[in-house]
């Protein structure tokens, strides 16, 4: 049994090795109950991999695993019986409808028989696909088959939800239609535990960040306190041949605040702590702008997330 | 988009090792699939023995009046019906199988739902062995056609079709998990059906074939397949029959064990 204080996920030291590579590297991580977390990260920091180690699907080489209570690989059918999961990966049942998909879910999740249309009945309707419903899976566009994915994984109403790059592909419109049914689903107290590689994804959805880099946590926080902690509010963004900026870098570091470097700019981060003269120093040409996730994990990882 | 629910729907607490809810779920998945083309397969389950019964049984038969007091096309006949299972059985579960678990991805979405990858094969086999034991049936109704009497003991050829489907569904599941790619199926049929097939006593009686070929019987699941239905059909039973369930019952455990092993190492990594 837990609480509303026992955490819905906890990850202590887990390793995951495929063949010489080290997708998870003494990975720790908790997921307090009632919060959505963002793990983010660039393709190959080992989200997805954590994601299922989660589900049981991906068994950990080292290390210990627990969700909503359970130890997980050794009782994670009990704990897949209260969670969501919505896959990176569309593997709906393209010949099966859309109703029919989420009636073979219904059953598996062990919802009884008398209150099974009634579960299928509520995910159609927050998934928007109740006029789609004798539509054949293969027949719905990218969104609609996102949308069903997000279904499938609610009809239980599960306590906790997995959701593994959930608008990766879609356009825009789509993507902040999904943007809205997770914050309601945060909204209901459900505990969310979201990969991706978007920084606006993270920064909008999220209670608290997780950025992960080669299969570890390097950082962990609210996105503001992570921004604050790492690189401060504002950014002078500089644009030039390299000579310049390399100036403009070493310059802003003698000063002691860090620099990001993105192509043919350098961003001097913390721009609000300069010192005196130092903008002047630094010359014309500099623009400012909000720091942003993105400049957190460039300057603790020195890779870029997407 | 409507607000989710806040309260969860309810769920039984307690979890066994076979859910009933889990095979529950792969039955409505495959029924609901067999609604869609239930018509090309039984179409092809019935046409395929009327043809073998037609060009072996009227070809032969011309040749081989009668195996001792059976007639040639009523010994092909029952004979057929294990083939019928054993291909309905072994090919849905080397390529449906396959299909499913790296082309579709069905068992991945499956396994983030309580299921556990021994409910998914032994859901899968039990699927396969039940059409099996119905389309193994329709080789008796065209050798009825041609003049073979019914009988009671016909009754009890679904329950051997059932069990011989099934241990060659695990089989087909386990050769599905075994294979790098789809097209080494070629070697499982060429290498171990044809063979199974060709060495049953499906169209020749074995006992007066030679040791080798009779001990290779004896280790072929299918042969006792064969024998079962012709006791049962022709009312002939004896202690043997027990040998031949055995030998089924035994054949598929085996597969079970292999199969879900082998599941096991392809879908949890």
């Amino acid at each position: 049994m837990t609480t509303a204080a026992t955490p819905a996920v906890t990850l202590s030291g887990v390793v995951k090795s495929f063949g010489s590579l080290r997708a998870v590297d003494g990975l720790d991580l908790v997921v307090p109950s009632g919060v959505c977390l963002g793990l983010l990260g660039p393709n190959g920091a080992g989200k997805s991999t954590t994601m299922r180690m989660l589900t049981g699907q991906v068994l950990p080489d080292a290390g210990t695993i627990e969700v909503l209570g359970h130890p997980v690989p050794a009782r994670s059918k009990q704990a897949r019986a209260v969670m969501g999961v919505v896959p990176q990966q569309d593997n709906l049942d393209g010949e099966l409808t859309v109703r029919q998909n989420l009636e073979v879910f219904a059953t598996l999740y062990r919802i009884p028989a008398t209150r099974r249309a009634e579960a299928v009945d509520r995910a159609l309707a927050l998934a928007a696909l109740a006029d789609r419903q004798g539509t054949k899976a293969e027949n719905l566009s990218g969104g609609m088959k996102r949308r069903l994915l997000i279904a499938r994984g609610l009809v239980h109403s599960p306590r906790l939800v997995l959701m593994d790059e959930p608008t990766v592909g879609l356009d825009p419109q789509v993507r902040s239609e999904l943007w809205v049914l997770v914050d309601e689903l945060r909204s209901a107290g459900v505990t969310i535990l979201m990969s991706t590689h978007y920084i606006e994804e993270a920064q909008r959805l999220s209670d608290d960040v997780a950025m992960m880099s080669r299969g570890r946590v390097v950082a962990r926080g609210t996105p503001g306190e992570l921004m604050r902690t790492h690189v401060g509010t504002s950014a002078w963004e500089y644009y030039g041949p390299p000579a310049r900026l390399d100036e403009v870098t070493g310059l802003a570091e003698a000063a002691g605040l860090p620099t990001r470097r993105t192509g043919p700019s350098v961003s001097v981060l913390r721009a609000e702590t300069a010192p005196t003269g130092l903008a002047e120093a630094l010359g014309p040409s500099g623009s400012t702008r909000d720091t942003t996730l993105e400049d957190v994990f460039v300057l603790l990882t020195g890779e870029p997330v997407a | 988009m409507t607000s989710p629910p806040t309260t969860p729907v309810p769920q039984r607490a307690d979890v066994r090792w076979l859910e009933t809810s889990a095979l529950a779920g792969i039955w409505t998945r495959e029924v609901t699939l067999f609604t869609r083309y239930w018509r090309s397969t039984s179409f092809a389950a019935l046409v395929e023995p009327l043809v073998y019964l037609l060009a072996f049984g009227f070809g032969f038969g011309s040749l081989v009046a009668a195996i001792g007091d059976v007639p040639y096309i009523q010994f092909l006949g029952t004979g057929i019906v294990a083939s019928a299972v054993l291909f309905t059985s072994v090919f849905t579960g080397m390529f449906t199988t396959f299909v499913r678990r790296v082309f579709q991805k069905t068992y991945d979405s499956l396994l983030a739902a309580p299921i556990d990858v021994h409910e998914i094969v032994i859901g899968e086999a039990l699927w396969i062995a039940s059409k099996a034991a119905v389309y193994g049936c329709a080789p008796l109704l065209a050798a009825m056609v041609f003049g073979l009497p019914p009988s009671w003991g016909m009754l009890v050829v679904p329950l051997v079709g059932f069990l011989t489907g099934l241990g060659f569904a695990l089989f087909g599941i386990l050769a599905s998990a075994v294979v790098p790619s789809i097209d080494s199926f070629n070697y499982v049929t060429s290498a171990v059906v044809t063979p199974l097939f060709l060495v049953s006593g499906t169209f020749f009686p074995l006992d007066q074939a030679p040791g080798w070929a009779q001990t290779l019987a004896a280790l072929n699941p299918l042969y006792h397949c064969v024998e079962l239905v012709r006791d049962a059909v022709f009312l002939t039973w004896s202690w043997r029959d027990a040998v031949h369930v055995a030998v089924l019952v035994s054949f598929a455990a085996l597969m079970a064990v292999l199969a879900i092993r082998a599941m096991r190492r392809r879908l949890l990594g």
